[in-house]
C-alpha cells in the first residue's frame, strides 16, 4: 500500500521499492506479485505514481539522436565501421559522411582511414543494437589533434551541465575546444596546459558529480589552477545536442 | 565421537568473519572484494562487450561468462599449477548457472559480460565466496539484475550440521563429512546452486538448507552494505 524507500536514495538490484498497486514500475524496475523491485543499482526517482531508477553505473545505451565520439575500425564497400565504446559497432555510410561525390572505385581510406576519430550522430538503433550514424550535420566531423578521454557515460549530463553551463565554463577558462560524446568519450583540444587542466576538470566532475554547487566549485578550481588566458577569445561554445554551426565538414 | 565443538570455536550456525568492498579494480567496469575467514575472492566484471569467438554469440540475449581461478600460492602451501583445470572449469560453469537466473542481458544481444574471479588465498568455501563477490561486482558494473545472489557453504561434520566450513572441517577424518555449497536468490529464497559431496541424511540436508537461508541473509546484508558504501560516498 505504500512506498518503502525514499526519493533519491540509492538502491541495490532486488531491493523492494514499494508495496501495493498505488505505484507503477518505470525504467529499471519490475513488479512481482504486489511489490515493485529495483532492477539495477541506481538512484530512485518518483514521478507521480511512477517509480524510476537512474543508473549510477553501467554501459552506455545507444539512442537515436545522441552525438558520440568514435573511431574508424574498418572500411567496407559502402562506408566505415565505427567503434562506439559499447559492445556494438556503428555503420557510417558514404552518403552520410560527405556531400562530395565519391566515385565507384574511390579509395575510402583517403577520406577517413582506420584509426581516425570522428564525431557522429546516431540516426537509428535497431532491436539487435545495429547502429547507423551520420556526419552530415553541423559539428559532426573527423577530429584530429587534442586528446580523447573516457569517462563514465552516466556522468555525461553532469559534465555538460544545465544548458551546457559546465562545459562552457571549462571551455572559457581553459581555452580548449571540448566535445562530450554521449558515450562517455570527451575530446579536448587546445594548448597542452589547457588540455591537462580541462582533463583534470572533467575528471573532477566525474568523481564529484553528486556534490551540490559543483559549478561554483569548478569555477574556484579553474581560477586557482587556471592558466592566464588574458583576452584570448574562448573556444566556440558548440554545446552538445545544440548543434551550433562552426564551419565543419571543411576537411573534405 | 561426534563433532561437538568446532575447531575454531564458532557456533554451529556462525559464519566466519566477513568483509566486502565494491569497486576495488579501477580498470574494470565493476569489481568487488569478498573475504570470508581466510578465503579471499576478487571479482572483476568487464562488459557488455563484443563477444569473441563469434560463433558463441547469442543473437537473442547477451552471454554471461565466468572465469574462476585459484592463484598458485593460494592454498596450504602446495603450489597449484596455474591455468585452467577440470575443477576450475566446473566451478566457472556452476557460477554461470547460479548467476544467470538473476542477470538480465536481454538488452545486449550478441554481447558478452565477462566475470573474472581470482582467489589469492583459500581456506574452503571458494566457490561461495566467488559467487558472492561476483554478485556485488555485477551490480557495481550496472548490469540489470533481478536480485542479488548470496552464497554460503553448509555441511555436516560427523553428525552436526554446520555453517561455512573451513578447510580443517572439510578435511575432518574421524567421521563422515559432507560439504554443500548453496547459493540463494535473496527475495524468493530460490536455490541457484546446490552441490554436495560426502554423506548426509535427508533430514540433515533439509536442516542445512533451512540454516542456509539464515546464513545467506547475513551475506546479503554485507553485499548491500558494500555497494551502498561505495555509491553513497561518491
Amino acid at each position: 500500500m505504500s512506498i518503502i524507500i525514499q526519493e533519491r536514495s540509492i538502491v541495490i538490484p532486488g531491493e523492494a521499492l514499494a508495496e501495493g498497486m498505488d505505484f507503477l514500475p518505470g525504467d529499471n524496475t519490475y513488479r512481482e506479485s504486489d511489490k515493485i523491485y529495483a532492477k539495477i543499482l541506481g538512484m530512485v526517482t518518483i514521478a507521480g505514481r511512477v517509480l524510476k531508477i537512474t543508473p549510477l553505473a553501467g554501459p552506455y545505451v545507444p539512442r537515436a539522436g545522441d552525438k558520440i565520439i568514435g573511431t574508424v575500425m574498418d572500411i567496407t564497400m559502402t562506408g566505415w565501421r565505427i567503434s562506439t565504446s559499447t559492445a556494438y559497432t556503428a555503420m557510417l555510410n558514404v552518403r552520410d559522411a560527405t556531400s562530395h561525390f565519391v566515385g565507384k572505385d574511390e579509395d575510402l581510406s583517403k577520406i577517413m582511414a582506420i584509426g581516425d576519430s570522428v564525431i557522429v550522430k546516431i540516426v537509428n538503433v535497431t532491436s539487435q543494437n545495429l547502429i547507423d550514424v551520420t556526419m552530415k550535420e553541423p559539428g559532426l566531423r573527423k577530429i584530429s589533434g587534442g586528446r580523447i578521454i573516457k569517462i563514465n557515460s552516466q556522468k555525461v549530463p553532469r559534465v555538460i551541465g544545465k544548458q551546457g553551463s559546465m562545459i562552457s565554463l571549462i571551455k572559457s577558462k581553459t581555452g580548449c575546444d571540448i566535445t562530450v560524446g554521449q558515450n562517455g568519450l570527451v575530446w579536448i583540444k587546445g594548448t597542452p596546459e589547457g588540455e591537462s587542466l580541462a582533463e583534470e576538470a572533467v575528471r573532477m566532475i566525474e568523481n564529484k558529480s553528486h556534490h551540490s554547487g559543483l559549478t561554483e566549485k569548478m569555477e574556484a578550481f579553474l581560477k586557482e589552477s587556471g592558466i592566464d588566458l588574458g583576452d584570448v577569445a574562448s573556444a566556440p561554445a558548440n554545446v552538445p545536442n545544440e548543434g551550433t554551426s562552426d564551419n565543419t565538414n571543411e576537411q573534405f | 565421537m561426534a563433532y561437538k565443538k568446532r575447531f575454531d570455536g564458532r557456533k554451529f550456525d556462525e559464519l566466519r568473519p566477513m568483509e566486502a568492498k565494491a569497486g576495488v579494480i579501477s580498470n574494470a567496469n565493476g569489481s568487488a572484494y569478498f573475504k570470508i575467514g581466510n578465503t579471499v575472492a576478487y571479482a572483476a566484471v568487464y562488459g557488455p562487450r563484443e563477444m569473441f569467438p563469434r560463433f558463441l554469440q547469442n543473437p537473442k540475449k547477451g552471454v554471461l561468462r565466468c572465469y574462476y581461478n585459484m592463484m598458485p600460492f593460494s592454498g596450504s602451501g602446495e603450489r597449484i599449477r596455474p591455468g585452467g583445470s577440470r575443477r576450475s572449469q566446473e566451478i566457472s560453469m556452476v557460477m554461470v548457472n547460479s548467476l544467470e537466473p538473476v542477470v538480465d542481458l536481454s538488452a545486449f544481444p550478441n554481447a558478452v559480460v565477462d566475470v573474472f574471479i581470482e582467489l589469492p588465498q583459500t581456506d574452503a568455501g571458494t566457490r561461495c565466496a566467488a559467487i558472492s563477490a561476483a554478485s556485488i561486482a555485477l551490480a557495481d558494473a550496472g548490469i540489470p539484475m533481478k536480485d542479488m545472489v548470496s552464497s554460503v557453504a553448509m555441511g555436516c561434520v560427523d553428525g552436526s550440521v554446520v555453517t561455512d566450513l573451513n578447510y580443517n572441517e572439510e578435511a575432518y577424518e574421524d567421521g563422515p563429512v559432507s560439504d554443500i555449497p548453496i547459493a540463494m536468490i535473496h527475495n524468493t529464497k530460490e536455490i541457484s546452486l546446490l552441490q554436495m559431496d560426502g554423506e548426509i541424511s535427508k533430514e540433515k540436508l533439509m536442516q542445512a538448507i533451512e540454516m542456509a537461508k539464515v546464513a545467506t541473509e547475513k551475506v546479503y546484508q554485507l553485499q548491500i552494505k558494500a555497494l551502498k558504501e561505495k555509491f553513497s560516498q561518491e
